[in-house]
């Protein structure tokens, strides 16, 4: 019998969302079991780093790698396992992104540790324990990885062959990208592998977008009822939609909530925020400057909002260094 | 080995219709002014994408300025109107970033204000002259 390709998923700074992905392939995964070979599943199977280091290079026929990089060991790992595959995908929001833990990169490590280990008010750490690179209890050495400042997308980190989009990427993009795999039909390396479109070209709601949109009251999920057929632009939401690529099955809009950009910027688009931004503040209503940043003023963290998912592949990667908070 | 002064790099962006009109005023004018912003002429302030801002930034620009006609006199109509509201946005989200307010700034320019060309360009040079390079991380 001819040998199995090998395949193996690894996880870096991700939620975990990405592995039920995988699950949610249903009776799907059967196929995918039967066809491949499964030599790394850290979620679901026992492998250790040193299995790994004794394959031979290139003997894995492909790496889905989930998450952003933000730690010393992460980044040991993906050096490892892109010496030991023949293609690495990154593999939903965070590997190709950065995805929500890139959020991050608007503080420092100083700020998240400060904040994580000691301001939270449900931390009971009377001690102020700060977790440090290397301790020693009883006798025992212990030695933890590297947090960075700045959080990073696996391309940052390593060459990337392909990218799945989404948070998490839909089971049937899944599908079709081990499909294209295994039968060798993929596009140039590179690829996002999505349609290369706007969400809004697929909206279930695009027939209900008026010509013209003028917004002068920006509305938000958590305060405002949203109408289940109209178009978010067109009701005052902010919706990712003009800005991120399409692909996802709309599952947002189908849960009547509006696009938050998890698939990422269309081809040729450097910065997925910077474009969401171009477009926002041209149907805004107000000309004048007070008017404008009276109506600014409803969007609380412009930022976070239009970079949730993009901010380590933004074109300025992170908040400036050394600058005031 | 001698360091050279820092000397800020500013990228302008002038509408076509009024503020590089304004600048080539003020070269006939033989007005002098810091040369330290080079003009790339576009269309309309509206063309000016929050993209083309960062994208600047990022190459290694200390600061980028641009250049629009008056509220109400945009050859298109309402470009300048959007290049405002992309302006007012995107300056929270600079602000967000970490950029200074100093390094980013839009000012309506008409055809016949040279004098505006030479003054905005020298104070912006003198501002960033003072706030230093800006050093973006990168990865």
């Amino acid at each position: 019998m001819a040998q199995k390709p090998k395949v193996a998923f690894y996880w870096c700074a991700s939620c975990g969302g990405c592995e039920e992905a995988v699950v949610d392939l249903e009776e799907n995964i059967l196929k995918v079991v039967d066809a491949v070979d499964i030599v790394l599943w850290p979620v679901a199977m026992d492998f250790k780093k040193k299995d790994i280091e004794a394959m031979e290079d290139g003997s894995i026929a492909v790496a889905f790698i989930n998450g952003a990089v933000r730690m010393s060991e992460q980044e040991e790992w993906v050096h490892l396992l892109r010496k030991k595959a023949q293609m690495v995908v990154a593999f939903g929001a965070c590997a190709h992104l950065g995805g929500i833990p890139g959020l991050a990169n608007l503080n420092t490590k100083q700020q998240v540790f400060d904040t994580c280990y000691r301001d939270v008010p449900s931390n009971d750490n009377q001690a102020k324990t700060v977790p440090g690179l290397d301790s020693t209890v009883d006798g025992h050495h212990l030695h933890l990885p590297v947090f960075w400042d700045t959080v990073k997308s696996l391309a940052q980190v390593i060459d990337v062959d392909y990218y799945l989009p989404g948070c998490a990427p839909p089971p049937d993009l899944i599908w079709g990208a081990i499909n294209a795999i295994l039968t060798g039909q993929l596009p140039p390396k590179g690829a996002v592998l999505s349609p290369n479109k706007a969400c809004c070209d697929d909206c279930p709601r695009k027939d209900t977008k008026p010509d013209k949109i003028e917004i002068s009251e920006i509305k938000r999920p958590a305060t405002h009822l949203m109408d289940p057929e109209l178009c978010f632009m067109a009701q005052g939401f902010i919706c990712m939609g003009p800005a991120t690529r399409s692909g996802c099955g709309n599952r947002c809009i189908e849960g009547n909530m509006p696009c938050r950009g998890c698939f990422g910027p269309m081809d040729d688009v450097y910065d997925q925020g910077a474009k969401f931004l171009s477009a926002f503040a041209s149907i805004l209503a107000p000309k004048d400057e007070a008017g404008i940043d009276k109506l600014l003023d409803q969007i609380p963290d412009p930022t976070g909002t239009f970079y949730r998912f993009s901010l380590p592949t933004s074109l300025l990667h992170r908040r400036k260094t050394g600058a005031p908070v | 080995m001698a360091t050279a002064a820092y000397e800020p790099r500013i990228v302008a962006f002038f509408c076509n219709w009024c503020t590089y009109t304004a600048s080539d005023l003020a070269g006939t004018a033989r007005l002098a002014y810091e040369p330290n912003a080079p003009v790339i002429r576009v269309m309309c302030s509206g063309r000016v994408d929050p993209q083309f801002v960062l994208k600047a930034l990022q190459e290694g620009a200390d600061g980028v300025l641009i250049g629009g006609c008056h509220p109400g006199d945009c050859h298109y109509q309402e470009g300048n109107y959007k290049a405002l509201r992309r302006f007012r946005l995107l300056k929270r989200v600079l602000t967000q970033f970490g950029v200074e307010d100093e390094r980013v700034r839009l000012e309506w320019i008409s055809a016949s204000e040279g004098d505006r060309v030479q003054h905005v360009i020298n104070e912006m040079t003198h501002q960033l002259r003072a706030l230093g390079p800006f050093h973006q991380a990168r990865s």
